[in-house]
């Protein structure tokens, strides 16, 4: 097991730099690989339409998302209930390249997340801060995103989840060994992975941005501060233009130094998506599962 | 010696540390600007290679750098980067820099659950391999010397100055690899 999750915090290695979209039909998995997608979430609903329906959401038709596997040579991840171990495993049934345990969805267990390490799939897990991170990977996730508030396109949260665990990892470098039990016990986390995130300034899995990015600004604007690449939810196709709107904020996650290119990646992309503000909403998605 | 890590998406960073591990000044290449300079050796690294095919075309450096390659710049692609150079894609796909003269199988073993690692021989050495939803080379023309196998299928080649390996050596202690792919720009 132990090999399996080495492979697997390996295959977030390979998706680094890279983003990932968000799609719900075969033909839009398609547009997002040719934009350059490294990788695709299969969801029958994108998180923008899931608070405005309301009410309960769960994993996706397994039929829906073969047919996006059967679509797209690139990987592709779907979506359990937070402590829903039972949609993981039929994610796993189908194969399925990485399962996201998503508070996007309604919480199936207000207590305990899935014990990812009973799986051989990878998990990716949102996080708001280095306390969460550090759980979920000790429940055996092998790559972690911000949480960031879905379907708002609203960065606010995103930037506030990372800046925070930024904060945190650096102030755990600066702590003496002997402070760090202490720092472990503070987080509730395990001692271990906290000393590895001391001695090498880093969360142990690889990090990406995540929630509320909608333009290539939002994208270079994560990568600036320390995410090693972004998921794109509702930003991409809830828009007036995906396919050129994929494809800038492809671009721009490449070159997020390059203010020349971002300003001409930015320029005539149509509509972005209507945002809603923090304070506009009613359903937190980042408060679930800590 | 320059090498530069060809870094528009996937594990570009792993390379440039292996490298520096070795004494090795590695660079990132995320643009055509950062080509101008001379350099002595490309790497391409692991990642999605129509993500990598993408970007390489807006960016402008798909064309220089196959100049680069078919003008004998030293080049080693891993897992993403020995489609980059190869002639075939089996199943169709648009090849790359199609210089290599192979035919090679994307996601050969699968999805996530088919990714292993193993330790076969790579040219006389036994060395640790991670295949991570890694492709393979359904066949090679009489040029291309085949360095290693898994398994009959081939996994490792070369063809003058092009190196090709489907697993990762960037995410092994072991450096056979680049060892080898030194001796080969240090030929040049």
């Amino acid at each position: 097991m132990e090999e399996r999750y080495q492979l697997n915090k390996e295959l977030a290695q390979m998706l680094k730099g890279g983003v990932i979209m968000d799609v719900t039909t075969p033909e839009q998995a398609v547009i997002a690989e040719e934009a350059g997608a490294c990788a695709v979430m299969a969801l029958e609903r994108i998180p923008a339409d899931i608070r405005a329906a309301g009410g309960v959401s769960r994993m996706s038709d397994p039929a829906m998302i073969r047919s996006i596997q059967e679509a797209v040579s690139i990987p592709v991840m779907a979506k359990c209930r937070i402590g829903h171990f039972a949609e993981a495993q039929i994610l796993e049934a189908i194969e399925i390249d990485y399962i996201d345990e998503s508070e996007v969805l309604s919480p199936a267990d207000d207590v305990y997340h899935v014990d990812k390490r009973k799986f051989k799939v990878p998990f990716v897990c949102g996080a708001r801060d280095l306390g969460e991170a550090l759980r979920r990977i000790a429940e055996g996730a092998s790559m972690i995103r911000t949480k960031g508030e879905p379907g708002t396109g609203d960065i606010v949260q995103a930037v506030r989840h990372m800046r925070k665990m930024n904060s945190q990892i650096r102030h755990a470098v600066s702590l003496s060994e002997d402070e760090l039990y202490e720092e472990a016990k503070r987080l509730e986390v395990p001692y271990e992975l906290l000393k590895q995130v001391h001695d090498n300034g880093r969360l142990p899995v690889v990090n990406f941005a995540a929630g509320g990015v909608a333009t290539p600004a939002d994208a270079a604007l994560m990568m600036q501060l320390g995410a090693e690449g972004v998921f794109v939810g509702s930003g991409i196709f809830k828009s007036g233009d995906p396919v050129k709107r994929a494809s800038a904020i492809v671009q721009a996650v490449t070159n997020y130094n390059d203010a020349k290119l971002l300003a001409e990646l930015s320029a005539g992309l149509g509509e972005a998506m209507v945002g809603i503000n923090e304070n506009e909403i009613k359903l937190i998605m980042e408060e679930r599962g800590k | 010696m320059r090498i530069g890590v060809l870094a528009v998406q996937g594990a570009f960073a792993e390379h440039i540390n292996k490298l520096r591990q070795l004494g090795i000044e590695g660079f990132e290449i995320r643009k055509a600007e950062d080509i101008k300079e001379k350099f002595d050796g490309l790497i391409l690294p692991g990642g999605e290679s129509t993500s990598m095919r993408k970007l390489l075309n807006e960016l402008g450096l798909l064309e220089p750098l196959k100049a680069m390659i078919k003008g004998g710049m030293p080049v080693f692609g891993t897992c993403a980067g020995m489609i980059l150079l190869a002639k075939e894609i089996s199943g169709g796909g648009t090849p790359c820099f199609g210089t290599l003269d192979i035919t090679v199988k994307r996601n050969a073993y699968g999805r996530q659950l088919g990714s292993f690692r193993c330790v076969e021989k790579f040219a006389d050495r036994e060395i640790e391999m991670p295949f991570i939803r890694a492709p393979y080379a359904v066949n090679a023309d009489e040029n291309v010397t085949v360095l290693a196998e898994h398994d009959n299928k081939i996994v490792a080649v070369r063809q003058g100055s092009q190196l090709a390996a489907a697993f990762h050596p960037e995410l092994t202690e072991d450096t056979a690899v680049y060892e080898y792919f030194l001796e080969m720009i240090g030929k040049v």
